[in-house]
């Protein structure tokens, strides 16, 4: 997988809150093979070394970090928490969200090119959180983004993939572009169908975070993620309406 | 044998009232000029409630936590036994199937009906909820100078202003009730913000948990009309004021539980830390002659009975005789 320039051998990224304690998100973050997490700066570290505690934790993991704007909803929101994730992580990177519903937590598109924009000029290399708009996602590539991160349904909803022509439709006009789907996974069978899909990866956060068991669950989605990847990469059949046989039919007595 | 208790959080009262009852000479050292002046405990929920909490926390906390009940009730008074009542708005109900399968069934699930009778008010409101009838809850503050005058009638000593360092303290012994101030390596801070309402409208008789997908809050009825909503749990160690954005939630919160609470004042707003370690359970560990209990997290009132337990053994050996709980 391809983060502006960078290889990653993992396809899975996965949110680091909610886990029932930092013992267990560690344990997740091993058995899910990632190595890139996702911090929320606004909350969980907002001031200065309030949250070095847990950042110490994160850092631990070995894991490259990706900052995210989680609850930000306007672009000034986004652009500051931006710039603050710049200063404590030390990393160009970020994630964009601007919610531009409180229900839903759809993103604000509108707001979301401007922040991708705004960021882009300062040298931010910006991963957005969006729909499977393509318009929307026009904007953002023309806007300087490389990394567009498409939702499979609204977040921590556990639907698994809304719209699966307008993904295709996404993954076809950018062969090229890095396209990761973010929010919205439930089990693994969703992450496998976006990885079949021809998706770079995905990122997951409450479908591993609030299981039962969040460790065997990281597990899950690894597989699937691999599996997912492979059933993409090895040339699938296309679906025929008709049997066809799949035993050969050599040696059958014939009755002419 | 004399022994320094440092802190007096529901950690050292526990702790200091269990040696005094084992027959320790105790002096419990407390850093602010009152109880309660710096604890996290001042501004617990006091919810005792082992199955809820092992929603999300390891079940390893539900013998010992079923052991602080007991153990409360026979200490203080106005521990209510009523249960938990957890509810979730219609459009959230998954919620509660989640709750339920992680909580294995320790709760009933409760119709429309149910949750009227549990909670009249409530009835017509919520269709559908879980009781968790095996728990408890107090009032902290009650019960923390409770715990207080009961060490004292024991004939243990309070110093208040005393900011003793535990290598220096006197004592046989000494254990360590600090909190975050210990600086355990490992320990981190969770912020927790809370509120107190005073309502004249609103009647509950157990704490209830309205479940969200994403901010679940709790509301636990303290008598006289009064009512703590919490708490944010945050990983931070800001120790800041309650910042718009969780007051925000915990006022939707009980707004959504009882429209009633639009009326209710608002008494206390209040943040505060929770020492926690990696894996969110408490710790009694021991260095010569230095006992230290930390790491309560969320869990303090309902565990902080066997960790006392715990460090007693550590100084005094095990207790003997039919009322030694298992270990």
């Amino acid at each position: 997988m391809d983060i502006y320039g960078e290889t990653f051998e993992s396809r899975l990224m996965l949110g680091t809150a909610r886990y029932p304690s930092p013992d267990v998100l560690k344990a997740a973050i091993a058995a899910s093979g990632a190595q890139i997490v996702t911090v929320s700066l606004r909350r969980e570290s907002a001031g200065e070394r309030a949250g070095q505690a847990f950042w110490d934790i994160i850092r631990e993991t070995g894991c490259r970090v990706l900052p995210n704007t989680a609850g930000c909803h306007s672009v000034s929101e986004a652009v500051t928490t931006a710039q603050m994730a710049r200063e404590v992580f030390g990393t160009d990177w970020v994630k964009i969200e601007v919610i531009g519903d409180a229900d839903t937590l759809q993103p604000d598109l509108f707001g979301l090119v401007e922040a991708t924009r705004v960021l882009s000029e300062e040298g931010f290399k910006v991963l957005a959180y969006t729909t499977e708009d393509l318009v929307a996602a026009d904007r953002l590539v023309e806007a300087g983004c490389r990394v567009l991160m498409p939702w499979g349904s609204p977040i921590g909803s556990a639907r698994g993939l809304n719209n699966v022509y307008g993904l295709r439709a996404m993954r076809a006009r950018f062969p090229d572009l890095t396209l990761i789907v973010d929010a919205g996974l439930g089990v693994p069978s969703h992450a496998a169908h976006a990885m079949e899909l021809g998706y770079d990866g995905v990122l997951l956060s409450s479908a591993v975070a609030l299981a039962g068991d969040p460790v065997g669950m990281a597990k899950g989605f690894r597989l699937a993620v691999e599996a997912g990847r492979l059933g993409f990469t090895s040339g699938p059949l296309a679906p025929r309406d008709m049997a066809e046989p799949s035993t050969p039919v050599l040696g059958l007595a014939s009755f002419a | 044998m004399h022994v320094a208790v440092i802190g007096a959080g529901v950690a050292g009262l526990a702790s200091a009232v269990t040696l005094a009852e084992r027959g320790a000479r105790v002096i419990l050292h407390e850093r602010s000029a009152s109880l309660g002046g710096e604890a996290a405990s001042w501004l617990a929920g006091g919810m005792l409630a082992p199955f809820c909490e092992s929603e999300s926390a390891d079940t390893a906390i539900i013998g010992p936590g079923l052991g602080g009940i007991a153990w409360w009730r026979d200490r203080v008074p106005d521990v209510t036994t009523g249960g938990t009542l957890v509810l979730a708005p219609p459009r959230d109900a998954a919620e509660l199937d989640r709750f339920a399968a992680r909580t294995k069934g320790a709760g009933s699930r409760l119709d429309a009906e149910g949750v009227a009778a549990l909670e009249p008010q409530l009835g017509g409101r919520f269709r559908r909820g879980l009781h968790y009838p095996g728990e408890a809850h107090l009032d902290p503050r009650r019960a923390m100078e409770a715990l207080a005058e009961r060490f004292v009638s024991l004939g243990g000593a309070m110093r208040f202003s005393s900011a003793a360092d535990p290598e220096m303290a006197e004592g046989d012994h000494v254990v360590d009730c600090r909190g975050i101030a210990a600086g355990a390596a490992g320990l981190r801070s969770v912020r927790g913000e809370m509120l107190i309402l005073s309502s004249r409208e609103v009647s509950l008789s157990r704490p209830v948990r309205l479940l969200h997908p994403r901010s679940p809050i709790y509301v636990v009825p303290r008598g006289g009309g009064r009512f703590m909503v919490g708490a944010t749990m945050i990983e931070s160690s800001d120790p800041g004021g309650v910042t718009l954005r969780s007051a925000v939630e915990l006022m939707n919160a009980a707004y959504a539980l009882h429209p009633a609470f639009a009326e209710a004042e608002v008494l206390e707003m209040r943040a505060g830390l929770r020492p926690a370690f990696a894996d969110n359970l408490p710790r009694v560990t021991q260095a010569g002659r230095v006992v230290t209990l930390a790491g309560l997290y969320r869990h303090g009132f309902l565990l902080a009975p066997d960790c006392a337990r715990k460090a007693a053994d550590l100084i005094l050996g095990p207790e003997e005789g039919p009322e030694s709980e298992t270990p």
